[in-house]
């Protein structure tokens, strides 16, 4: 196990750096560099920003140095904002989009995986069509209709809570609630679909057979076995959720860390864009890791020990 | 039954759950406090490094320069209570006020000699050092080699062009070590005494008084600044002299501040408390408008302004910008000055700003926008000479230089690209011109939207045919709009070129007396309106959502805005 684990982590490590190199070079072959203005700034005022961020040095040592900085952990200045660290960015804007993450995985959870039993054991009846329904709707209705609806109908409708902002337990309810439409529905289709395909196995029959309650066949022998499914589709939903969305985000004016994926690139902030790549490849390989784990826990026939061929 | 009854049951649950969060609207009595939305994250706070608007609107809150612009647009003594100008408008004397930093200590000349000189430095890399390129030896001082402690002019090779090595796989500029500047004695800004500030300028310029209210040039406290260059990173650190002082900063989300009880003139100063949040969206910001959560905000939906200003939720304010079009000069047929001026005629400017921009924008039959004072007192550089070069859509006439250049109704005109950088606006005013062109030219062209820097580095390498372009002034002079045509000027991404009107640029720059000067600077839009390098559409309007209940708030045509004398009734 123990030998698992460690050779799960180099290769994560080696991952991310292949992912920082493949960022780093893929991002300065984009036109324009991180200091066009619509206002074009003089050439010497170009050069002395240049050799403040040491954009001036040759490629392959700009590649060297950011490599060793990152190996200690140290992301570099932000261009944009002059006063700020890559890391400060992370530190700042990840709490915020990870509380809200959480918020919405588990209203996920909670509602997804439920609707999703209740419409396997009602198969082809209308709870089973409705869930179903309300699956496809939450899968195709982009988060962005979703967003604005809710903000119509409970802030500005019915004034039950702000329309945006960030701080109080009021304003997580209707990013929180956007964030987990896709989820929930998503996670309602996969539990139906697993839970059908589990309830036709032969264990189950046997164990009805037994004559055990309905409750104990779907609660202690399905749900287990539909677990592995959910976990899969869990660990990375977790990393993208918990690093936030660009479109919740503005929509809600949440200062996550979301945003920076996508304003990051428009400014050619070139050392921030670096910066919320690798954390999100380190967050994902993470969360796959963590999978792959949960995996020998739900299933006793995965073990991660090296097989002994005589 | 039972399942009807339960659906009940849930929906009176949802209901009361969401019905106990209520918001409980807080009655808003009179309390001198605003809340405005900034629409975005700052790039900085310190007034040496940042160029942007939102930026300055935060220092311009924290700061007192030597002068502040009035309600009026024009500056006012400020931390300067007094000036002297020489004959010659190159030397000012400044004579301080007794005025304190928020850290007790006193404003003195020298913390202005300390800013200035810093935002120049080169190793501080300032954007708009620029802005004070017109101190005497500010230019130099900003484009110098540093070795070790000193400051060198970059050597030049025997045909004037400089010099560099390389190092490594490096290229570095080469110091002439026999040319150095020294930046105690060789640029024009020096403090007497802690109350009197020289300054020396390489040009008389003008609209210097203006400048000096500007955010680079705002004073720094020079005891914190000097040993902490992290000192606007944090909110403790961010010693400041203005109206109001920053108390908190949420990244991304908002920024208070609070009456400065040391400022000097505190008196005037009503609000208690400002709130500034950094919503980017514009339905949002509107949405937390009509709710209550903000007084103000500087983003608005566009598509539902003009229903805003007719309900009084907005007003439409002005500002110093163009919006125009420009026309590669080097490529053919837009090499033809006939061709250029034809596509310029069948511009139906009117229509676009009636019923595609509908922010109450006034079509351009001219460069420099209105609203930049002239010569004269009470005079606008727009009216004073000549204020409109053509007429707008002008289809016969056109048509008959279209014809005249060898297209007679557009016929043989090659197809062509109009560029512009990706957004809703730009797409439907471009669709607008397309569809223009088409029936009043007989010409056809295609559209190109690009995202921002792919946009900026096609139009700079003149990678494109016809491209959508904006300037907004930098201050209140037409020198800020006229200064960027000339030949080779970084901002000239047309290939025009005209010695004339290089000369004209020159000249005015040189020029103390205002009359002559201004006569230059007519003289030279009228040949930018003669030989049409550019395609002007429109002058922009800059509209604020903004409550009733917010008095006397005042947003300067640079779109800066000013809480000093703002506050609630």
């Amino acid at each position: 196990m123990l030998k698992f684990i460690l050779r799960r982590v180099l290769s994560m490590i080696l991952v991310v750096l292949i992912v920082a190199s493949a960022t780093f070079f893929m991002m300065r072959l984009l036109p324009s560099g991180p200091f066009a203005r619509e206002k074009k700034l003089p050439a010497e005022i170009i050069k002395n920003l240049e050799e403040r961020y040491h954009l001036d040095d040759p490629l392959w040592k700009q590649y060297v140095d950011y490599i060793k900085n990152l190996l200690q952990g140290d992301l570099g200045p932000s261009f944009k904002y002059r006063n700020r660290t890559v890391n400060n960015i992370i530190n700042d804007g990840f709490p915020v989009s990870a509380a809200l993450g959480a918020v919405a995985v588990l209203l996920a959870v909670v509602i997804g995986i439920p609707l999703g039993i209740w419409a396997a054991l009602r198969q082809n009846g209308w709870q089973d069509n409705l869930v179903m329904f309300v699956a496809l709707l939450g899968v195709s209705v982009p988060n962005f209709i979703m967003a604005v609806l809710l903000m119509l109908i409970f802030a500005l409708g019915l004034h039950v809570v702000p329309a945006a902002g960030w701080g109080t337990f009021k304003q997580i309810i209707l990013p929180a609630i956007t964030l987990a439409g896709y989820p929930i529905a998503f996670l309602a289709r996969l539990v139906r679909s697993s839970m059908l395909e589990v309830l036709r196995q032969e264990y189950i029959t046997t164990a009805r057979a037994k004559g055990l309650s309905e409750s104990l066949v779907i609660f202690r022998h399905a749900l287990r076995n539909i677990l592995i499914p959910v976990v899969t589709v869990l660990g990375p939903l977790i990393a993208a959720v918990f690093t936030g969305s660009f479109v919740v985000e503005k929509i809600f004016a949440i200062p996550g860390l979301g945003r920076y994926y996508v304003t990051s690139i428009n400014d050619r902030d070139y050392t921030t864009i670096l910066g919320v790549t690798i954390f999100y490849s380190a967050l994902l390989v993470f969360m796959n890791f963590l999978v792959d784990l949960t995996y020998a826990w739900l299933d006793p026939r995965i073990r991660y020990v090296e097989r002994k061929v005589s | 039954m039972r399942k009807a009854l339960s659906l009940v049951l849930i929906a009176v649950l949802l209901v009361s759950f969401f019905g106990g969060l209520a918001v409980v609207p807080s009655a808003k009595a009179v309390a001198q406090e605003v809340t405005y939305n900034l629409a975005t994250e700052p790039a900085a706070i310190d007034p040496a490094i940042t160029t942007g608007i939102p930026e300055a609107n935060i220092e311009l809150q924290v700061f007192d320069g030597l002068t502040r612009i009035d309600s009026k647009n024009m500056p006012q003594p400020a931390i300067a209570k007094s000036w002297t100008i020489s004959a010659d408008r190159k030397t000012y004397l400044f004579t301080l006020r007794d005025a304190y930093w928020t850290n007790g200590t006193p404003v003195t000349a020298y913390d202005f000699e300390y800013a200035w000189k810093r935002a120049l430095s080169p190793e501080i890399a300032s954007e708009y050092a620029y802005q004070l390129y017109y101190v005497y030896g500010g230019e130099a001082f900003n484009k110098s080699i540093k070795v070790g402690s000193k400051y060198y002019v970059q050597a030049v090779d025997a045909q004037g062009n400089p010099l560099t090595k390389k190092e490594g796989d490096k290229d570095v500029a080469v110091p002439d070590l026999k040319k150095e500047i020294d930046p105690s004695k060789n640029i024009g800004v020096k403090a007497l005494n802690a109350k009197t500030l020289k300054v020396y300028l390489q040009f008389p310029t003008a609209y210097f008084l203006n400048l000096t209210a500007f955010p680079t040039l705002m004073p720094v406290c020079k005891a914190v600044v000097s040993k902490n260059d992290k000192w606007a990173a944090d909110v403790k650190t961010y010693v400041t002299n203005g109206p109001f002082k920053l108390i908190e900063w949420s990244h991304n989300e908002k920024m208070v501040f609070v009456k400065n009880p040391t400022y000097w003139d505190k008196d005037k100063v009503k609000l208690t408390k400002i709130t500034y949040y950094m919503v980017e969206d514009e339905s949002t910001a509107l949405a937390m408008f009509q709710s209550g959560q903000l007084d103000a905000s500087s983003n608005v939906p566009i598509t539902e302004l003009p229903k805003l200003v007719a309900s009084g939720e907005a007003q439409i304010f002005p500002y110093l910008g163009t919006y125009y079009y420009l026309v590669n000069v080097t490529k053919k047929p837009f090499n033809d000055v006939r061709v250029r001026k034809a596509l310029l005629l069948a511009i139906n400017r009117a229509g676009i700003t009636k019923s595609i921009t509908q922010g109450g924008e006034v079509p351009a039959l001219g460069y420099v926008p209105y609203g930049i004072a002239d010569a004269l007192p009470g005079s606008d550089f727009r009216t004073a000479v000549q204020e409109k070069f053509y007429v707008d859509n002008d289809i016969a006439t056109a048509k008959t230089l279209l014809a005249q250049a060898g297209y007679p109704n557009g016929k043989g005109f090659p197809s062509f690209t109009i560029l512009y950088n990706t957004s809703n606006r730009h797409k439907s005013i471009a669709e607008a011109i397309q569809q223009m062109w088409k029936k009043n030219l007989g010409i056809t062209c295609t559209l190109k939207n690009e995202e921002w820097g792919v946009y900026m580095d096609d139009r700079q390498r003149l990678n494109y045919n016809v491209s959508r372009a904006g300037w907004i002034g930098d201050y209140m002079d037409p020198n800020t709009f006229l200064d960027m045509w000339v030949t080779g000027g970084g901002n000239n991404d047309t290939g025009w070129s005209n010695k004339a009107y290089d000369a004209l640029i020159a000249k005015a720059k040189a020029t103390a007396d205002p009359k002559a000067r201004m006569a230059a600077l007519h003289a030279a839009e009228k040949i930018l309106m003669t030989d049409m390098p550019i395609l002007p559409v429109y002058y922009y309007t800059n509209p604020v959502l903004l409550s009733g209940s917010v008095k006397n708030f005042y947003q300067s045509t640079l779109g800066f805005v000013d809480w000093k004398n703002a506050y609630m009734g």
